[in-house]
């Protein structure tokens, strides 16, 4: 029986992601004056109440209701303020599905939603607070742009970004335990360009949020060990989608894996498979993701070896999709 | 009818090893929502040692009470009740919060024995209690519904929407639990978001209010046997409790809303608890 650590609430102030989120917000708002905060009991959990503790008078409060949360958010907006809203993701997308749909993005709104304990980053939690449907739900609602930042680096320069970036912008990452990925912030971060880890000519990695750091360690291993040239896309934008990146991918590699902390339909997997699709181009690819499934509880750790969305699973796959078959030209002969 | 001196002596000994449970589940899960675990604990134990008409030998039992833990972060203290009530082991509790455990933070009603619906997500509970209480109505059948609701809980609109429906249909055969604690996560109930004059908020929408205090079996058994009695309309019992109840650290401390225990401070919050029931 293994014993638990001592914290609360409180003590998780040494989050990543969400703290520096927090603490990039603070700056924002002495630059702008017209940012305001909100959100919906999960002012600590989510970090933003660093925010309200700087700028009381625009911070917004407006206890366990999600629904008012994204409505009051809309009207803030409309009265020409900049709304900055953090809940968990699952609420933010789900809960508040349709005032973040009708009511921000129909209007195209300038709001920025920050959305907390995306993925299974709360896997002890349970299913109600796994989130592994929102890049999906949000990626379908017109006006909206969605970013899965691989770190907390990446997260400020995602907030940064959006500020100036007009309309609804989602911005979704974890608990605020993952790892740092970035040293430094100047790597060139641009809403909607996939930033290129590492080249190669053999398959290409394609990745976003906790699975950029363990795509580019099995990148690095298989490398070494395999004499594989792996290329590794860190597509941090899911929409709008860099289809330019993309192309150049099953062009130059001929081989595609996709891996993201979602489910397999109708996330990033789903966003490059439309593209290579529309495209014609034939290539081998594979998605790795939360397989349908609703997520087995526990440990993010422990869950992300199970799909197989740590280095070793991405390695796993890779040799898989080395193997694979694919058509480079129209005899479908041999294939049925 | 009030309980005998026999019943609430029984009452809290469940009551003690609940509290006792709920602190073993949270040191070695590595973290847990203990302060709501505690302040509900005591009407998980008379619902199940006293009132529900359930089976543990047959969880599915068609005819059995219904109970929705709306608030079901207190999944912490909801699964030792249950395991204790006997419908699985409480050694299987070991398994909290890890990898494949059937039993996350909020209990799974496809993975863990008696529970009948799947909560988390605040201010679903009372809408599915209403659906169930009109089941039962529709098959004439008499089983009740019990919910038990957060009070910050009580911010979503969908609990009101769902009063509305319940009172509109006069459903005499709901019973709803209001955990008042007064806090949630941000600070106070009425920091956060004012609930007062809250009891008068269920009367405009057509509730008999039950004000009692959620620790004292005797005043929760008299709510109860008040709410199955009543056939004018649904009954809310507002139970006033402590977060953190039994533990002298955590009374009351908006902090305690989920945390963890090492070793130190596990053995720091049982000896509180027994010095509350005399058994130091
Ligand atoms: C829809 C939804 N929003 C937010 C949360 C996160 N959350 C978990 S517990 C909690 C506070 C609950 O307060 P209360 O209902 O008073 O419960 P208690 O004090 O009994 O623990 C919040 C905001 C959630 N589980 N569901
Ligand atoms: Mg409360």
């Amino acid at each position: 029986m293994s014993e638990g650590l001592t914290w609360t609430v409180y003590d998780a102030d040494s989050m990543t992601q969400a703290e520096i989120y927090g603490q990039v917000l603070c700056d924002l708002g002495d630059q702008y004056p017209e940012i305001v905060g909100l959100s919906a009991d999960l002012a600590n959990s989510t970090k933003i109440g660093k925010f309200g503790k700087k700028f009381p008078e625009r911070f917004i409060n407006v206890g366990i209701a999600e629904q008012n949360l994204f409505g009051v958010a809309a009207g803030m907006a409309k009265a020409g303020l900049l709304p900055f809203v953090s809940t968990m993701a699952t609420f933010a997308s789900m809960r508040a599905c349709e005032q973040v749909r009708t009511d921000i993005c129909y209007q195209n709104l300038n709001c920025k939603i920050i959305a907390t304990h995306g993925g299974a980053s709360f896997g002890q939690a349970g299913s109600t607070h796994h989130c592994t449907e929102d890049v999906a739900i949000m990626r379908s609602f017109a006006n909206m742009t969605v970013i899965v930042p691989a770190d907390g680096i990446e997260c400020a320069n995602a907030v940064k970004a959006c500020v100036e970036y007009p309309g609804p912008v989602y911005i979704r990452i974890g608990r605020g335990f993952e790892p740092k990925f970035y040293d430094k912030d100047d790597y060139g971060f641009e809403i909607g360009k996939a930033v290129q880890l590492m080249d190669g000519t053999d398959i290409t990695l394609i990745c976003c949020g906790v699975t950029v750091l363990q795509a580019m360690e099995a990148a690095r291993f298989l490398k070494e060990n395999d004499g594989l040239s792996v290329r590794v896309l860190n597509i941090h934008t899911i929409k709008p989608i860099d289809e330019e990146a993309i192309l150049k991918a099953v062009l130059e590699t001929r081989r595609l894996a996709v891996f993201e902390e979602h489910n397999i339909h109708g996330g990033l997997g789903s966003a490059v498979a439309d593209v290579i699709a529309l495209s014609g181009k034939g290539c081998a690819f594979t998605k790795v993701g939360i397989p349908d499934c609703f997520c087995e509880v526990g440990y993010p750790e422990d869950l992300y070896t199970h799909y197989k969305l740590d280095a070793d699973g991405v390695i796993e796959t890779v040799r898989q999709v080395m193997e694979m078959d694919f058509e480079e030209d129209d005899d479908w002969e041999d294939e049925v | 009818m009030a309980l005998s001196t026999k019943e609430i002596k029984e009452l809290e000994q469940h009551a003690w090893q609940a509290r006792h449970d709920i602190i073993d589940i949270t040191g070695w899960s590595g973290g847990a929502h203990i302060g709501g675990g505690l302040s509900v604990a005591d009407m998980l134990v008379i619902l199940y040692f006293k009132y529900l008409n359930v089976d543990p030998k047959n969880p599915q039992w068609e005819d059995r009470d219904r109970l929705i833990v709306s608030k079901g972060h207190a999944g912490v203290a909801y699964a030792p009740v249950l395991a204790r009530k006997g419908y699985f082991d409480f050694q299987d509790l070991e398994t909290f919060n890890k990898f494949k455990s059937p039993f996350g933070m909020h209990l799974d009603c496809l993975k863990v024995k008696g529970v009948d619906v799947s909560t988390g997500s605040l201010g679903h509970g009372l809408p599915i209690a209403v659906g169930l209480a009109l089941g039962a109505r529709i098959q004439k059948k008499d089983w009740y519904t019990y919910c038990i609701l957060g009070d910050g809980e009580c911010n979503e609109g969908s609990v009101w929407e769902a009063a509305m429906a319940a009172s509109h249909f006069k459903l005499n055969n709901l019973i709803t639990f209001v955990d008042r604690n007064g806090l949630m996560i941000d600070g106070s109930t009425e920091e956060v978001m004012g609930l007062e004059p809250f009891s008068d908020k269920w009367r405009a929408f057509g509730f008999i209010v039950k004000e009692v205090d959620g620790h004292d079996f005797n005043q929760l058994a008299e709510a109860i046997d008040f709410a199955k009695a009543e056939k004018s309309g649904p009954v809310v019992i507002m139970a006033k409790t402590a977060k953190g109840k039994g533990v002298d650290f955590m009374e009351n401390e908006v902090k305690w809303h989920y945390g963890g225990l090492d070793t130190d401070l596990r053995a720091k919050a049982k000896a509180s608890v027994d010095r509350m029931y005399g058994k130091a």
